[in-house]
Parts: structure tokens; C-alpha cells; sequence
């Protein structure tokens, strides 16, 4: 038999049909939704005269534009109160699963579908929602799709979709203290540019991707769309398998033993070809923060914005465009710059490790007078843990509070914007223009990065606290 | 249901060399509150096109009367970034029907395909090229043959690729959806054989 990556094995075993000269069809079996790109999906299906093909594979919570205050209460902006309203309707019209506001499951999409147990090793996962690579961390083939894919999954389960080339990126080594996930796939996406893995599905190797922790490798993961990656994964292990046992809607007693002797065979075949291979040593990461307004855009926090001489003719123009909209020199470190906002949460870091290790920092200090603080749970579960463990009195002490689940400032779609020419570092994914509000800027960083600068109010090395 | 056909089009084009111009910059993601596909156009490219007061930013280029027509030559790697079709409908509503770049991010690439806008992907010395020839002369004209799958102005040729079954579906209208549902019988039996393993 010819040896398989397991990007392979896992889209091979669900190919319906190549379609001669074409896609393949490719079926679904774990289908997201939220409130976003959904409504004209469903409103497509209604056209067409059909219902949902196969509702028990899909699950919905509202995550985007939600509120992140009293959720307790109907929401205030008329807009995003009947997006919501739409998705809950949409969902009962088709006996969909769905985690309104307030349900003991809601929260972000990508971190409820693992922390029940939707997300397994080897499944195929779609949703409209570029982030959906998060899922990739246990084995899964995962990825965002747009609102007309939506709606073809909607009605049959599948979707047309070309398979992407293979990439292969490990990183060997230890992490130093101070060195989370975040800081590994900023420098990987550093490295590789936003456009430098386009085209392609990557697999994250090594000792260093082996040794973190689901959480780490979801974060990892989840940043694949960022050098534009189709997505990104893992292989499964007794890590993974360990984090999946018990959950709700993982498989139980015989099931899982089944599962798991499956899940096992999950691994990239020795020889198994790549299209592109990448290697990185852990040791060579530094706690990293972005300059500009792409991800791609990132550094060592203690490193220097590159000189002009050293970028390329051609990137010059935008490269130019975007540090004039950061306000930031060529050529100059940004360490001790202001910091306005800091935001903690997303997909990328709203998970229960990511607050804990920005409790961790606070512990014992102050929040500092110039920062406005959003801590914003990933989910209701995220939130009851961090209530339990008492993180939320640790934070209060330092002169934090928790908000309710949702999306937030990642996107800004709710009130929960950042002003223009204010700079909010940030534990979310993306650092466009404009992103977290009109003329907000970003600087993405860990959540200890985002911690230091919330003591200090300015951009500080983390290390600096440990 | 359908999408619009695509087969010939000339047009003269709207520059935008920014390189990475991300979905957020397209469509920001205050205006994706909307239930249906329509009006996005309005606000394509927004924070660009407008100042916070609403008034017209007189330098970007959608509001430079000199440059109009439904094709827009982008920088490389456009619409990176985020999943949402609204970027792809804002463009379509705007009225562009061709987006010319040397690098498109996937996602974006795939719904604009299912919206019946064509991107496509030409050399980067060839875009370069074109946005001399159109600095040169603001109304130069683009033919789009895509039965040929050839892209020209003047004398300059580019032979852009498609793939088959996306290039048949443009021609004629096809949308994926009516494809797949028509593959009902075939899907129930990839479900069943999968139980039996």
C-alpha cells in the first residue's frame, strides 16, 4: 500500500465521487453553524422547497453578534436580535441541536464543538467560519467554508470541494517559559507569510506540537487560516484521546473502544510524500507580538519592526500603508509603546488554560489605570470553570472582571469595539485594519503577553513576571 | 436555482493595487447583521470608501469617476482572511464581475465561483503590467473570453486557467447545489456503506 499522510487517509474515506475534471464531492459528517453566515443559507434551502438532509449532524450556537453583558436580557440592537431570533427559528424549523443564549453549552462555535465532544479524531468538519481549523488539533479534517456551501451541506450533506496540497510543518524542541502556542504559530505564520501556505492543508509535527496540550494545539490549529491554509491538524494521541474520553458525545463503553482502535491508526505513514515541508526549532521562539495589519506581520516582542531596507520593492507600498495606519517606524522596537485595551478571548484563546495563565500573571498585581480590559470566556462551560477554580475573584482582585461568552472584539460585530487610533493587544487571531472597530489597531499576542501589558499598560515582555 | 451565466465580457477596470486585502477591508464585519444577500454593495470596501462621517474618502479609488466598469484588478493575495460570502456578494452587488489578481486566498476564491463573479489568477509580471497600461490610459479596455479562457487588452494575451467542471458551471449557469442534490441516490449509498465498516 502506498504510504499516506493523514490528511489523506481521513479526506480519502470521504470522497462520495471525484467528479471528472473537477471536485470532489465530499461528505460532512460534523456540520457548525452560528447566526452569521447561516440566515441566507436557510432562506436558499426554503427556496429551493427543501428542509435540512441530514439535522442530526449539524449543531448551531449564536456566537458572533452576541452581547457580552447581560445576555440575561433581550438584546438591544435590533439587527443582531433578529439574527439571533433567525437562528433559533431556522434551527426549530429543521429539529437542529442548538445552544441559544444563556444554555449551559452556548459560546463560541469552535469551542463548544470540541468541549462536548462533537469534534472526534478523523471526522470531516465544516463550517461557515474561517476559524473551523481549530478542529483540525484532534485529527480531524476541518475547515471554513462560505455561506453557499452552508446551504449545499444543508442539503445533502456534502460539498463540492478540490483537494488541496499537502504541507508538513514540525517544530522540534522545548518551548522556554514564557512561550505558549500563541507565540508558536505567530512565528510559524511570521515566518511563512499570510499568503505562504495557500493552497495548501498543513500537518503540524514534532516534539513541540506533540508536548502541548489540546488547548495549545487548538490554538495552533485555529491560526492555520492565517498564511491562508485550507486548514491545519494533528495526529491523534493518548493526549487527544484523553481529552475526547467522557465527553458528552464522545463514544461510550463498547463505542469507544471501536473509536479509539480507529483513531489510532490516524498517523502519517512513514515516507508518506508532502508537497512542501517546513522545520523550526522550538528554542528559536520568543514571546511574539504583530506590528502591523496582517498576521503575518509578527516578531520576537523584543525585536525591532524591520528596517525599510530590508523589505521588498514590492511589498513596500502596503508594508508602508500599514505601519503608517499602526503608527509605528521602520526599523524601531515597539517594546514599552502604549497599550489602551486589552482583550482576552476568541476562538484562538478563550479557553479555560488561556485564563488561567492570564490569572496567573495578574495574580497579586494591578490592572493598570490606562487599560480597559475585556476578558470574555469562550464558552458557558469556560466561564462556570474559571467561576469555580476562582479565577474570577483572583481577576476582580486585580481589577478585572469576566464577561459573558461570545465572538467580541475578535470581530467587533457587537458593541464590544475598540476605538480609533487606540491599540489593544489582543489574544485573538487577526490584526486587520480596522478590525476590532473602525481604526482600531491590533497587536496579537499570548494571553501572558496581553497580561503584561494590562499590568503595566504598555507593550512588556512577559517574561519580565515569571 | 441559478446563478448568472458568464461567457464574454469587455469592460475597463477599477485598480487596486494593495497587496492582501483581506475580507474585513471588503466587507466589515458591522455590516454582516443582514438575513439576506442583498445590498452589500453598498459598503463594499467601506472604511476605505468612506470617512466616519459618511462623506466620500476622494483619493480611494471607487470614487474616482475616471476609473469605472465590472472588473477589478487587485493586488496580490486578495481576500484573505475570513469565511464570509458577504465580501463575494458585496463585490457581485456592486456590480464587478471579474476580479483580476496574481494570488486569491481560497475561501474567497470558491465563493466568488459561487456567485458567478470569475477571479482570475494571472502572472505577477503581467498584473504588473496591466496596472501600468491602466495608469497610462484610466478607460483601457479588458476583454474575458472565457470559453477561451484568455484574458487580453492591446496585443497582451493571458491564458488563465479554470478548472473544467467550475468553467462549465459558469457557462451555463449551474450551481453546485442542484449538482449535488442530483447525487441523493449515490450519497444515501456512501452513507450505507460506511455503517457497514
Amino acid at each position: 500500500m502506498k504510504a499516506k499522510t493523514l490528511f489523506d487517509k481521513v479526506w480519502d474515506a470521504h470522497v462520495v465521487e471525484h467528479v471528472e475534471g473537477g471536485p470532489n464531492i465530499l461528505y460532512i459528517d460534523k456540520h457548525l453553524i452560528h447566526e452569521v453566515t447561516s440566515p441566507q443559507a436557510f432562506s436558499g434551502l426554503n427556496a429551493r422547497g427543501l428542509k435540512v438532509f441530514r439535522p442530526e449532524r449539524t449543531i448551531a450556537t449564536p456566537d458572533h453578534n452576541v452581547p457580552t453583558v447581560n445576555q440575561d436580557l433581550p438584546i438591544v440592537d435590533m439587527e443582531s436580535r433578529t439574527q439571533v431570533e433567525t437562528l433559533k427559528a431556522n434551527c426549530e424549523k429543521n429539529q437542529i441541536e442548538m445552544y441559544g443564549l444563556n444554555h449551559p453549552n452556548n459560546g463560541i462555535v469552535h469551542v463548544v464543538g470540541p468541549e462536548l465532544g462533537h469534534t472526534q479524531p478523523g471526522m470531516t468538519l465544516v463550517c461557515g467560519d474561517s476559524h473551523t481549523s481549530t478542529h483540525g488539533a484532534f485529527g480531524a479534517v476541518a475547515f471554513g467554508i462560505g455561506t453557499s456551501e452552508v446551504e449545499m451541506v444543508f442539503a445533502t450533506q456534502c460539498i463540492m470541494q478540490s483537494k488541496p496540497k499537502k504541507m508538513r510543518i514540525t517544530i522540534d524542541g522545548e518551548l522556554a517559559k514564557g512561550v505558549s502556542a500563541k507565540d508558536l504559530t505567530l512565528y510559524v505564520i511570521a515566518q511563512l507569510g499570510t499568503g505562504g501556505a495557500t493552497g495548501y492543508f498543513v500537518e503540524y509535527a514534532g516534539s513541540a506540537v506533540r508536548s502541548l496540550s489540546m488547548e495549545g494545539r487548538m490554538t495552533v490549529c485555529n491560526m492555520s487560516i492565517e498564511m491562508g491554509a485550507r486548514g491545519g491538524m494533528i495526529a491523534p494521541d493518548e493526549t487527544t484521546f484523553e481529552y475526547v474520553k467522557g465527553r458528552m458525545h464522545a463514544p461510550k463503553g463498547e463505542a469507544w473502544e471501536q473509536a479509539l482502535e480507529k483513531w489510532k491508526t490516524l498517523k502519517t505513514d512513514e515516507g508518506a510524500v508532502f508537497d512542501k515541508e517546513y522545520t523550526f526549532r522550538a528554542e528559536d521562539i520568543e514571546p511574539m507580538i504583530t506590528y502591523g495589519t496582517n498576521p503575518g506581520m509578527g516578531m520576537g516582542i523584543t525585536a525591532s519592526v524591520p528596517a525599510l531596507a530590508d523589505i521588498q520593492a514590492s511589498e513596500l507600498p502596503s508594508f508602508k500603508k500599514s505601519l503608517a495606519y499602526m503608527d509605528y517606524e521602520f526599523g524601531r522596537k515597539i517594546l514599552g509603546k502604549k497599550v489602551d485595551y486589552v482583550f482576552i478571548g476568541s476562538c484562538t484563546n478563550g479557553r479555560i488554560e488561556d485564563l488561567r495563565a492570564f490569572a496567573a500573571l495578574v495574580k497579586g498585581r494591578q490592572k493598570a489605570d490606562s487599560i480597559t480590559a475585556w476578558i470574555v470566556p469562550g464558552s458557558k462551560k469556560v466561564e462556570k470553570q474559571a467561576i469555580e477554580e476562582g479565577l474570577v475573584e483572583i481577576l476582580e482582585e486585580a481589577g478585572f472582571e469576566l464577561r459573558q461568552p461570545g465572538c467580541s472584539a475578535c470581530l467587533a460585530m457587537n458593541e464590544d469595539k475598540v476605538p480609533a487610533g487606540k491599540y489593544c493587544v489582543s489574544t485573538s487571531n487577526r490584526n486587520f485594519e480596522g478590525r476590532q472597530g473602525p481604526g482600531s489597531r491590533t497587536l496579537l499576542a499570548s494571553p501572558l503577553t496581553a497580561a503584561a501589558a494590562a499590568i503595566t499598560g504598555v507593550i512588556t515582555d512577559p517574561r519580565e513576571f515569571l | 436555482m441559478s446563478v448568472d451565466k458568464f461567457t464574454y465580457l469587455e469592460s475597463s477596470c477599477v485598480p487596486l493595487p494593495n497587496e492582501n486585502v483581506d475580507t474585513d477591508q471588503i466587507i466589515p464585519a458591522r455590516f454582516l447583521k443582514a438575513t439576506s444577500r442583498d445590498g452589500f454593495g453598498e459598503n463594499l470596501f467601506r472604511d476605505w470608501r468612506f470617512d466616519s462621517s459618511g462623506d466620500p474618502i476622494k483619493d480611494f479609488v471607487l470614487n474616482q469617476p475616471e476609473y469605472s466598469g465590472q472588473v477589478l484588478v487587485a493586488g496580490k493575495n486578495f481576500g484573505s482572511g475570513s469565511s464570509r460570502e458577504h465580501a463575494a456578494w458585496a463585490i457581485a452587488d456592486y456590480g464587478f464581475k471579474v476580479v483580476i489578481s496574481s494570488f486569491f486566498a481560497d475561501i474567497f476564491r470558491n465563493n466568488a465561483l459561487n456567485n458567478g463573479v470569475l477571479p482570475i489568477q494571472v502572472s505577477a509580471e503581467f498584473l504588473e503590467k496591466l496596472f501600468e497600461a491602466i495608469e497610462k490610459d484610466h478607460s483601457q479596455k479588458l476583454s474575458i473570453d472565457l470559453e477561451k479562457q484568455e484574458l487580453s487588452y492591446k496585443d497582451e494575451v493571458f491564458q488563465f486557467e479554470i478548472n473544467p467542471y467550475k468553467k462549465t458551471c459558469l457557462l451555463n449557469g449551474f450551481d453546485d447545489i442542484d449538482y449535488l442534490i442530483d447525487k441523493k441516490t449515490k450519497i444515501h449509498d456512501f452513507e450505507e456503506s460506511r455503517l457497514k465498516v
